[in-house]
C-alpha cells in the first residue's frame, strides 16, 4: 500500500519520529555523563506509535501518558528545550525540575503527564472524559499505556466506567510485549488484548505499531468514533522497544535474535525506505532532515545546560495552591 | 436550626449542588439507594442521575475519575462508602491527587472533595472499623478534615469545595445521629477549636472521639478537675498553635485518638508538643488510643479496644496525680 499522505505530511511524520529518536539517543548519552539522573525509560523503536497516534488527534484533545513519555510530549508540542531541561532537573523544565523524565506535564498542550504508576493514568482519563461529557465539550481524551497495565485493576475499572457511561475516551495500548522484564504470555491468561477489551462492550482494533501510517489511520478512525459521541474505543499497537526497560535493565530476559528481528521493522528506516520508493524523499533530503533534528537536539542540550537550578525556596511551593483568603 | 449531623451534611451538599453546576456527587449507592448512611437521600430525584452518579464497586476507578473530572473543570464530591474501602483507592489519592500539583511544577491542581465514613463502635468487626485518618494526614498535598460537630458537618463542605486542592472529609459513623441547634454558616478549615475551656489539663482529640472526650471532661469536673478540650478539626495541615496555646495554659495534655498508637497521628501531636512546648509541661504527655488489635466484634471486647470516656478521664487523673 502506498503512503496515503502527500510529501509534506509524510516528511513531517518522519521528522517527528527522528526528533524522538535523536533526542533519546542524546538522553542516553547524557545519562552516562550523569547530566540526567533517576530513571530514564527510552522509547526508541516505538516512535511510530506516539507520532502516528498524536498526529491524528486535535490540539484541544486531552492526552495522558506513561513514564515512557518524552516522545509523546515532544510530538504533542512541548518544546525539546523544556523536555531536556526537565530531564536535567532545571528550572526551565516544563515541571521546573520537580518531575523529571517520568513526569513531563504541559497545560498549554493539554498534556496531563507523565504518570509513573502503571495504569495510574487510566482512571484520570476517564474523569477528564466525564468532565467533558458533563460540560458538553466534544473532545477526545486519549490515554497511552503499555500492555503491562492491562493486568492492573485500574485498567479494568477504567474500561468498565468508560463503556458504562459512554465516555469520550480513546484507550491507546502500546503493546511492546514486555512489562519491564515479564513477557505478556508469562503474565496474562488471555494474550489477545482486544478480546479482553471487547468484553467491556467496547469497539477495538489492532494496528501495526511499527508502521506510522497504520497507527495514524487506526487512531484517526477510532478518534472520530469517540469525537462523534459514540463512546470509548480501544486500540492496540503492537510494537517493540529496542533498548532495555530503563538504564538499569541488563535486558537478560529477551533473545538478541528477537531484538534483531524487530529492529528489521524499525519504524524510521522502513518508513523512509517507503517514502524513497514512492519518490517522496531523497537520501539528501533525509540527511538534511537528520542534520536539522540534530541541531535541535544540540540546542536543547545547550538550553538545559544554561538553565538555572530552581532556587531551594521553591521546594515547598506548589504542595498546595496559594491560599485564597477573602 | 436543630438538625442531625447527617442532615447537616446533606443540607450542605444540597446547597452546593444547587449553587454550582460544576458540583456533582459520585460513589457507591449514593443515588437509587439514597446513600449508605442516607446522607444523599432523595438527591437522585432532585438532581438527576447525571449529577448523583451511582458507581460500580470500583473505588480506585471512580476516585481516579473524580480526580480527572476535577482536572477537567468539575467540582466532584466523591463518596467512598467507608474508610475501609478507601484502601482500594489509596493509589489514586496518594500517587495522583496529592502529587499532581507539585510534580507538574504547579501547572495542575486537583479541586476534589472525597468524603467517607470512618471509625468503629458499631460491632461491625475488624474490616469495617478502621480509623486510618492518621495515614491520610501523613500525606503532603492533601487536606484532611474531621468534622466532629453538627455545625462542622454543615460548615466544612463549602470551603472544602472552594479549595483548589484535594480535601478529604472523614465523617465518623457514630456521629451521624448527633443532634444540635446550629446556624447554617460556612466555617474555616484552617484552625482547631477549643470545645471546652479548662485550666488543669488539655484533652486533645478529633472526630468520633470528641463526644467521649467531652463526657470525660464532665466526669473530671465532677471530681474537681477542670479539663480543656481541643478539637483538632483539621488533621492536615495541623493547627499546632491552638494546641500549644492550650498546653502552655494547662501544662498537661492527654491525646485521645481512635487510631492505633504506633506510628500514629497521636504520636505526631505529642512530638509536636515536645518540640515546641517541652518546658511548659508539668507532666509527661499521655494518650488514650485504640488497643493494638484488629477491632473485634463482641460488644464487650470492642468497647475494651476503643477509647472510652472512663479511660480518658482515668488517663487525665493519673497525669494530675489524683487517684
Amino acid at each position: 500500500m502506498n503512503v496515503p499522505y502527500d510529501k509534506s505530511m509524510s516528511v513531517s511524520l518522519l521528522t517527528d519520529m527522528l526528533r524522538i529518536r535523536r533526542m533519546e539517543e542524546k538522553s542516553a548519552e547524557l545519562y552516562g555523563a550523569e547530566k540526567i539522573r533517576g530513571f530514564l525509560h527510552l522509547y526508541i523503536g516505538e516512535e511510530a506509535v506516539a507520532v502516528g497516534a498524536l498526529r491524528a488527534l486535535a490540539a484541544e484533545d486531552n492526552i495522558v501518558a506513561t513514564y515512557r513519555e518524552h516522545g509523546h510530549a515532544l510530538v504533542r508540542g512541548v518544546s525539546m528545550n523544556a523536555i531536556m531541561a526537565e530531564m536535567f532537573g532545571k528550572r526551565d523544565g516544563c515541571s521546573h525540575g520537580h518531575g523529571g523524565s517520568m513526569h513531563i506535564f504541559d497545560r498549554a498542550t493539554h498534556f496531563f503527564g507523565g504518570n509513573a504508576i502503571v495504569g495510574g493514568g487510566l482512571p484520570l482519563t476517564v474523569g477528564l472524559a466525564l468532565a467533558d461529557k458533563m460540560q458538553h465539550i466534544p473532545r477526545v481524551n486519549a490515554c497511552f499505556f503499555g500492555e503491562g497495565a492491562v493486568a492492573e485493576g485500574a485498567f479494568h475499572e477504567s474500561m468498565n466506567l468508560a463503556a458504562l457511561w459512554q465516555l469520550p475516551v480513546l484507550f491507546l495500548c502500546e503493546n511492546n510485549f514486555y512489562a519491564m522484564g515479564t513477557a505478556l504470555a508469562r503474565s496474562e491468561s488471555q494474550t489477545d488484548l482486544c478480546i479482553k477489551a471487547a468484553s467491556y462492550n467496547m469497539p477495538t482494533t489492532k494496528a501495526d505499531g511499527m508502521d506510522v501510517v497504520a497507527v495514524h489511520e487506526a487512531t484517526r478512525l477510532a478518534a472520530q468514533h469517540v469525537r462523534d459521541g459514540m463512546g470509548p474505543f480501544f486500540v492496540e499497537f503492537q510494537t517493540y522497544r529496542f533498548r532495555p526497560h530503563s538504564m538499569f535493565d541488563p535486558d537478560l530476559y529477551r533473545d538478541k535474535a528477537e531484538i534483531d528481528e524487530w529492529k528489521k521493522r524499525g519504524p524510521i528506516h522502513t518508513f523512509s525506505a517507503r517514502l524513497k520508493a514512492e519518490s517522496k524523499l531523497t537520501e539528501t533530503e533525509f540527511l538534511e532532515i537528520d542534520a536539522k533534528v540534530n541541531r535541535e537536539v544540540q540546542a536543547a542540550v545547550a538550553f538545559a545546560e544554561a538553565s538555572e537550578w530552581e532556587p531551594l525556596e521553591a521546594l515547598t511551593r506548589d504542595v498546595y495552591s496559594p491560599e485564597l483568603r477573602p | 436550626m436543630k438538625m442531625s449531623y447527617r442532615e447537616a451534611m446533606r443540607q450542605a451538599m444540597r446547597e452546593a449542588l444547587m449553587a454550582d453546576p460544576r458540583v456533582f456527587l459520585m460513589g457507591e449507592d449514593v443515588g437509587k439507594y439514597g446513600g449508605t448512611y442516607a446522607v444523599s437521600k432523595g438527591f437522585i430525584e432532585e438532581f438527576g442521575p447525571d449529577r448523583i452518579r451511582d458507581t460500580p464497586l470500583s473505588e480506585l476507578g471512580f476516585v481516579g475519575a473524580g480526580i480527572g473530572a476535577a482536572l477537567g473543570g468539575m467540582r466532584p464530591i466523591v463518596e467512598i462508602m467507608t474508610i475501609n474501602f478507601s484502601l482500594l483507592a489509596l493509589d489514586q489519592i496518594v500517587n495522583t491527587a496529592a502529587t499532581l500539583r507539585h510534580m507538574s511544577g504547579g501547572q495542575f491542581n486537583v479541586p476534589i472533595v472525597i468524603r467517607m465514613a470512618t471509625g468503629a463502635g458499631r460491632q461491625v468487626a475488624a474490616q469495617h472499623s478502621h480509623s486510618l485518618e492518621g495515614w491520610y494526614a501523613h500525606i503532603p498535598g492533601i487536606k484532611v478534615l474531621a468534622p466532629a460537630t453538627v455545625a462542622d458537618a454543615y460548615g466544612m463542605l463549602a470551603p472544602a469545595l472552594a479549595d483548589p486542592d484535594p480535601v478529604i472529609i472523614f465523617e465518623h459513623a457514630q456521629l451521624y445521629n448527633l443532634e444540635a441547634d446550629i446556624d447554617l454558616q460556612a466555617c474555616d478549615i484552617r484552625s482547631a477549636a477549643v470545645r471546652r475551656q479548662g485550666a488543669d489539663v488539655t484533652l486533645i482529640t478529633y472526630g468520633g472521639s470528641l463526644p467521649k472526650t467531652l463526657q470525660a471532661a464532665e466526669q473530671l469536673a465532677a471530681e474537681g478537675i477542670d479539663a480543656e478540650v481541643v478539637d483538632l478539626r483539621i488533621l492536615r495541615p495541623l493547627d499546632t498553635e491552638t494546641l500549644l496555646d492550650s498546653v502552655r495554659k494547662t501544662h498537661r495534655a492527654v491525646v485521645v485518638d481512635e487510631g492505633w498508637k504506633t506510628g500514629s497521628l497521636s504520636a505526631e501531636i505529642m512530638a509536636s508538643i515536645m518540640e515546641n512546648a517541652f518546658y511548659d509541661l508539668d507532666a509527661p504527655l499521655a494518650r488514650v488510643c485504640s488497643a493494638e488489635v484488629p477491632v473485634p466484634y463482641a460488644r464487650h471486647m470492642e468497647e475494651a479496644a476503643l477509647p472510652q470516656a472512663r479511660t480518658i478521664a482515668a488517663a487525665a487523673k493519673q497525669l494530675i496525680g489524683k487517684p
